[in-house]
């Protein structure tokens, strides 16, 4: 658009001043538009970088994808030792432990956005939200090696008795306890997606309309019916964005999940089992991988992780983008 | 009796649900912030009890040995940090240029602008893979130049859309005054434009190389790891994350220690480089006003 004003450089400088794209309007004109031809160029890099994944990762899965086809997704046979590769367990594992986390997560970030948004006084809100914003901040090798050391000891003396205690009859919560496990897992995943979450549905519940909370005010609601009945209702969209979100960052978390998911292609009731993810295989098995045959297969894998992240991210992108889009800068 | 009771035991379970909700609310905080207090809380202890001088000079000695530390790793973590940003920072500079000054409200625009977002949520472990088939695969080597490319990819868009919202909040009439001057507009955006958004910039660096410094997953199978001194881009090399995660989940209690103490550096390094962007943010906007 600026581009356009330049085009046509005015005035010939009545002082005599050094209006040098004037005097040459032709050279100013090149200039300018090779500097637009070079910025789209480095604008392009992003489209062509997801393109250039999509095809490497699509050639180098070749020998995986003409051998097993497209049941590699729904077997569940992981033996490198004998070449069959079946990624049903990591699959399992990854969709598993990522809707636990959203469980987990989601009333968490729900109440701390509305807490931002709604119920905060303007300074302890601020601190808050970056102390919240913090978490998202911390390495995820430093989070797993926590999850090492103090989660998983705390999860195998004090949660998983306490669920077995009280909902043991569910074969979610039977079975020895390990502490590692798909539980720890969760919890793990929980908190790395509670920041993202609270963060985007704070936006999304800031965005709504003051006449929105003044009117159910005016009608003699309380605080808590106000943002149940009108504020909620009207962020809807966004929220289900910042979730999915959410999804897509604990699909892909790759260290702090290896770290304490215990690493076993299994597929398992009971959430106090160890299991496995697809992003943890990769980093596990990635570099020890013998054959052409294993390494195309975990090729395949990060192909189906790259493609099932890009879809989400972009349904998340695009339902948050819609509600934020029409209200602008605050 | 009952027509004029009823209303006011409504109100009251009104008023309580109203209380318990916000409370609940109020806790929700209180459950986020748990964990990152715990963690701070563990790192700081265990990784304090731990550091010591040899952690900063030596490199890790054999196990058993007392000693060793993490120095090759250091080194390797801020030079891993400079390639990746050799490569993220020109490119998403240049990219967050063409999104705020050429396809404002473009489609084109549009395309990249939600293909950079969705390229920020791709995970870090797939980029590490792509990488490996692309620079690893044919050079048959780990090596450092891998690492920093994977890196410098991640960091690109994160640089790209801090660079167009900063760039954004340049007022127009500073480029209108440029332009004015008769100074071509590839002048003006490099001169005036850009330089009046590098604080905002800077800051966006800052961020993305606070996120790519504590990246673990796409280090894997690019840099590697390398437990001596090693200076070549062409040969694996160590850095912080990857050292810390091999000694987390090994079975020795000196190599946990050692573990804590890079924890500790590497919280310290992402935690000052946040706070200092939050803090020069928020100066920035409140001098703006």
């Amino acid at each position: 658009m600026l581009g356009d004003q330049t085009a046509r450089p005015r005035g010939t400088g009545r002082t005599g001043g050094p209006v040098r794209a004037a005097a040459r309007p032709g050279g100013a004109r090149w200039a300018d538009g090779a500097f637009r031809v070079i910025l789209t160029a480095f604008g392009l890099v992003v489209i062509l970088f997801v393109v250039a994944i999509a095809v490497k990762l699509l050639v180098a899965s070749q020998l995986a994808i003409r051998q097993f086809g497209f049941s590699f997704l729904w077997t569940s046979r992981w033996d490198p030792v004998h070449g069959i590769f079946g990624a049903l367990p990591f699959v399992y594992g990854t969709l598993v432990s990522s809707l636990l986390a959203l469980l987990i997560g989601i009333p968490i970030s729900l109440g701390v956005a509305i807490y931002l948004a709604e119920l905060s006084v303007a300074g302890t809100g601020v601190v808050l939200s970056f102390v919240v914003e913090l978490l998202a901040a911390i390495p995820s090798v430093i989070l797993g090696l926590w999850g090492i050391f103090v989660l998983a000891p705390w999860v195998r003396s004090a949660i998983e008795p306490a669920l077995a205690g009280t909902l043991g009859w569910l074969p979610a919560f039977s079975g020895p306890r390990y502490g590692i496990g798909m539980l720890a897992a969760g919890i793990i995943l929980a908190i790395m997606v509670i920041p993202i979450i609270s963060s985007v549905s704070r936006d999304v519940l800031r965005a709504v309309p003051q006449e929105q909370r003044e009117a159910m005010y005016a009608l003699g609601a309380t605080r808590w019916e106000v943002i149940r009945h009108a504020v909620l209702p009207y962020g809807r969209t966004g929220i289900v964005g910042a979730i999915i979100l959410g999804l897509g960052r604990a699909l892909g978390e790759t260290m702090a999940v290896t770290m304490v998911i215990g690493n076993r292609p299994q597929i398992s009731a009971s959430l106090f089992q160890p299991a496995y993810t697809i992003a943890a295989a990769l980093a596990n098995e990635f570099s020890e991988a013998t054959t052409d045959l294993y390494v195309s297969s975990l090729i395949e894998m990060a192909l189906v992780l790259f493609i099932v992240s890009l879809l989400v991210n972009a349904a998340a992108r695009w339902l948050v983008s819609h509600v934020a889009r029409p209200v602008g800068p605050v | 009796m009952s027509t004029i009771a009823a209303p006011t035991a409504g109100i009251r379970r009104r008023r309580v649900v109203d209380v318990v909700m916000t409370s609940l609310c109020f806790v929700a905080v209180l459950v986020a912030i748990a964990p990152l207090a715990s963690v701070l809380g563990y790192v700081v202890l265990q990784g304090a009890s731990s550091l010591n001088w040899a952690f900063f000079t030596q490199i890790p000695g054999p196990l058993g040995e007392p000693g060793g530390g993490m120095a090759n790793a250091l080194v390797g973590t801020l030079i891993l940090i400079a390639l990746g940003s050799c490569v993220g920072v020109p490119v998403g500079i240049l990219g967050g240029l063409f999104l705020a000054e050429v396809s404002g409200h473009g489609r084109l625009g549009w395309w990249i602008r939600f293909t950079a977002d969705v390229l920020n949520g791709v995970p870090s472990i797939v980029i590490g893979v792509f990488v490996y088939t692309l620079i690893v695969v044919p050079t048959r080597h780990f090596s450092g130049y891998a690492g920093g490319v994977a890196l410098g990819l991640m960091m690109m868009p994160i640089v790209m859309r801090t660079t167009e919202e900063m760039v954004r909040l340049v007022p127009q009439s500073l480029r209108e005054a440029s332009l004015a001057l008769g100074i071509p507009w590839w002048v003006t955006t490099l001169r005036v434009t850009l330089p009046s958004a590098m604080a905002g910039v800077l800051t966006g660096i800052m961020l993305a190389v606070a996120r790519i410094g504590g990246e673990t997953a796409p280090l894997l199978f690019t840099a590697f790891n390398n437990q001596f001194w090693s200076l070549r881009l062409d040969q694996p090399m160590a850095s912080l994350t990857v050292q810390l995660y091999n000694y987390a989940i090994a079975p020795y209690d000196a190599w946990h220690r050692q573990a804590w103490a890079a924890a500790l550096v590497l919280m310290t390094l992402t935690l000052v480089l946040n706070v200092s962007a939050r803090v020069a943010t928020r100066q920035r906007f409140s001098r703006g006003r």
